[in-house]
This record gives C-alpha cells, structure tokens and sequence, in this order.
C-alpha cells in the first residue's frame, strides 16, 4: 500500500524531492534551534548547508537521520533513501591500528555465509576503487595524510549504498589542492551514481564551485537560496 | 610441575583468564578505557573484601562490585574528562571501602595479599570451573557482539552515525570487561589484573593492523606472560604477577620500537 502511494506520488511530481520538510522546528528545553523551516532537496542535487556556527546546521542533519527528535513540523525522507553522514570529528590518533580497507570493513555486517563474503570482498573492492584508495588501502589510518583520511570516512560511508550523502564539514582542515580533490570525487559520484550530496560547510568558494544551491540558516529560519545569489558575508561566524 | 594439583589447577585457570584478558583487550584498548579498567580492579578488591566479610566468595564479591560500578560508569556522562575526574575519585573511595572490610572480617591478611598480588596456589578445582563458565560467557559475548562492537570499539563517531546502538554495545561491554577484571584477579591479583587487560592490547596495536589479527597478537602475548609467569613461579618462587607484568611491560617496549623502527625504515 505505502509502496504503490509513493509510486504515484512519483509520477505526479515534476521534481522528486528525496527530503522535505514542512514548518519543521526544534528545541532543546526551552531553547529555540530552529523554527519553521521549509525546504525541498530533489533527488540527485548537490546542495550546500551554510550558517554561522551554532545556527543548527547539525541539529538539522540529526534529525534528518533519526538520531535527534523534531519538535514539531514534518520531515519526509524519501523511503527509499538510505544515508550516508561523514561526521565532522573522528577520533583518529597516530597509533590508530586499523589499515584503511581494515577501517572502510568496519561498516560492514557480519556475516558466514562465503557468497556473502566474497560479495562483501567485491563491495569493498568497487568502494575502495570509487573512492580512489585502492593503492592506499594498506597504510595504516592513524598515518594518512587528512585527505586520505576524509577519503576513507567517505568510502566506509559508501558501504550500505547511500542515495543521500551529507558531508559535515569534510573539508575544514584540508588545503586548498586536496579539498578540490576531495569535492572532485565527490562531485563524480554525485553525476555518475545520481547521489544527493548535502554539503554542510563554511567554505564560500567550494559552495560556489560545487553546489547548486545552498540552504542558509539566517537567524532561526532557513533560506533556499540560488548558488549566484551566495554570498560571502553569509559564511561570517557568529553573526 | 604438573605433577603437582595445585599447578594444573592454576595453568587451566590462567589459560582461560589470558585468553578472556587478551579479547577483551583489545578493546579496552580502541576504547581508550585503560584507565577505567585499573579503577574495575580496585573496586573488585573492595568487592572481594566485601565478599569475604558477609561470607560470600570473594569471587562473587568481586562481580557484584564490578558490575554495578560497570554499568553505573555506562550510564555516566560521556564527556570523557568528568568521566576521568569521577571515576578515580570512585576509585579511592573503593580502595577505602576493601580496606575497610578487610579489616572488619577475621580473615588473615594473608587472603588479603592473595586478592591484591594473586597467588597461583589456593585455586580449587570448583574455582576453576566458576572462571571457566565466566570466561566462556564473555568469549560468547564477544561472538554474539563482534562485528557492531569492533565497529563502535574502532570508530565510535562512525558507528553513531551508522545508526548502531551505541548505548547498548557500550554496557555490553562493561559487563565483560567486569567480568574479565573478576575472572583475571584470581591469579594475577586485583593490583595488577589491569597489566593482562590493556598491555597485551596495546602491543598488538603497534604491530598489526587488523582487528582478528589484533585479537590474536593479544591473546597470544597474554597467553604467554601467564605461562611464562607460571612455569617462573614455581622454579623460583617468585610471585607469579612479577613475572607476568615483567614479561608484558618488556614485550609492550618492544613493540613500541619494533613501530617507531618501521616508522624510520
């Protein structure tokens, strides 16, 4: 019944929105985060999430994946969208053990069955390749370079499929030549495999570069805004 | 030596405490909780103190205590640096408490030395098979968890945010690691149990890179300082434990050249 509704709703629909919400808003006690948001993501877009610090970009991307409660409003995920987050901070020392393919396995379920396995040996392949870390693959994650690293948080986010990826602010520590690389590969996968890329961050020139269209926090409300319209006093911290 | 009852009591028992103390090593040690499981050992002296006081077995004195401090440590904050700051002020409140109990019950202070330095004499068979079934429990459990526990022991932040159910792994594992610190204490003593539960661990890490091998490196050093450690005792007559956090302190040295060396070459 649920799955033949969507159907339809499909067909009727000029531009298929993967995530929707409706006068959405949160609070922790008293404190308002955010309120009355409204906004569409279709499907296969590469959007950027922009704001201030503190403006509720993550709170937003929690609740998009179920690990913080709305407070009131809708927030419609496509059912058939599962999502990938690469998390901002990761607690990755230099005697961090595991070897990158060791590190991207993580993610993976367990299983005894060898079909399974030898799948699961393939996916891992394919993901390493896609990601560009198939010759890299043995160097223990502790000792790769930053890139290296969001590469390797990328590919074990690839793992269960993702058709929404949203990136909390990969690129912050990066230099200029490996962020373009990184927004490169992202950028492929986002055109080659229809990903919908949700890209939080503070950067003003990847924002032009790469996306769309961003979402701009401003005060407690969110603006859709076009990517020509972006402009650089957006991105000035805490105001 | 085997010659004696005493010793094959002690050689199975440390057999399955080593290998219990290398699996849950290595988690201890991804899960940076060294330092919780130096405090477990302490409580777990109070615990078979407390044990020894009201007439129950130190042993079960010992996972009352560490259980409870376990899953009360779990559902702490997990802000690490106030997790740090009131775990050892719980930890020398325990200290107290042991000392306390020991004081108040008629045992001699020589069962007291047993629970704090180990001995390898004054394991009973019936004792044996009580850690066998613990340390079968705990090899279970970590089948049973093996894959989300690697998962959110490895890349907790990865994990969250894959949607495991962090909480619940995290007191699955306290359990264990409780149970490990009680099971571990009965031959290598409460002061020191914390020596098999992160050193082995931490040595593997510099030498391997994947998680079953980490498990097995970890084992088999742990294995090894407790036979090793058995085989010494009995020769000299030496405390077992010296012989055994000897072994593990120089192999931890060891592999922490052997990294910086292939970090050089």
């Amino acid at each position: 019944m649920d799955g033949r509704q969507y159907y339809t709703d499909r067909k009727d629909s000029e531009e298929i929105a993967v995530i929707e919400a409706k006068d959405l808003t949160k609070r922790f006690g008293k404190q308002l985060v955010f309120e009355n948001l409204n906004f569409k993501i279709p499907d296969g877009e590469f959007i950027s999430l922009i704001g201030p610090n503190g403006s509720g970009k993550t709170t937003l991307v929690k609740i998009m994946m179920g690990l913080e409660k709305k407070t009131s409003g809708e927030l419609k995920i496509d059912k058939s969208q599962t999502i990938g987050y690469v998390p901002q901070f990761r607690n990755i020392d230099l005697d961090y053990p595991l070897d990158i393919e060791q590190f991207v396995r993580l993610n993976l379920k367990f299983t005894i069955s060898p079909t399974k396995r030898r799948e699961n040996n393939e996916l891992i392949k394919t993901i390493l390749a896609k990601t560009k870390l198939t010759e890299l693959k043995d160097r223990p994650l502790g000792l790769a370079s930053g890139g290296e690293k969001q590469k390797a948080y990328l590919a074990q986010s690839l793992l269960n499929d993702p058709k929404i990826l949203i990136l909390d602010e990969s690129t912050a520590s990066l230099d200029v030549e490996v962020k373009m690389q990184l927004m490169d590969l992202v950028k492929e996968l986002n055109e080659k495999y229809n990903l919908t890329v949700i890209f939080i961050t503070h950067d003003y020139e990847l924002t032009k570069k790469y996306t769309s269209r961003a979402l701009f926090f401003k005060g407690k409300t969110l603006e859709e805004v076009k990517v020509s319209d972006v402009s650089e006093d957006m991105f000035e911290m805490g105001s | 030596m085997f010659g004696y009852e005493f010793m094959k009591e002690a050689f199975i028992a440390s057999t399955f405490i080593a290998i219990t103390a290398g699996l849950v090593g290595v988690f201890v040690v991804s899960r940076n909780m060294s330092f919780l499981s130096h405090t477990l050992s302490e409580i777990g002296f109070a615990g078979a103190a407390f044990g020894i006081l009201v007439g129950i077995s130190p042993l079960a004195g010992m996972i009352l205590f560490t259980l409870v401090s376990s899953i009360a440590v779990g559902s702490l904050s997990t802000e690490s640096s106030r997790r740090e700051a009131s775990i050892s002020a719980i930890s020398s409140l325990f200290i107290g408490l042991g000392i306390l109990f020991l004081s108040l019950s008629s045992e001699s202070s020589s069962y007291a030395t047993n629970i704090l330095f180990g001995s390898i004499v004054g394991i009973s068979s019936k004792e044996v098979n009580q850690l066998m079934i613990l340390a079968l429990f705990v090899i279970f459990v970590f089948i049973i968890f093996y894959k989300p526990l690697s998962f959110d022991s490895f890349d907790h932040i990865g994990a969250r945010a894959a949607g495991l159910p962090t909480r619940l792994l995290s007191i699955a594992f306290l359990v264990t690691l409780a149970l490990s610190v009680s099971i571990g204490a009965q031959i290598v003593g409460s002061l020191l149990v914390f020596v098999l539960l992160t050193l082995p661990g931490a040595t593997a890490k510099y030498v391997v890179h994947t998680v079953p091998k980490l498990i097995m490196v970890s084992v088999g050093l742990s294995l090894a300082g407790v036979w090793l450690g058995l085989y010494l005792a009995f020769v000299t007559n030496w405390p077992v434990t010296f012989f055994i956090s000897a072994f593990e302190v120089i192999a931890y040295f060891l592999g922490l050249s052997y990294k910086n060396w292939k970090l050089n070459h």
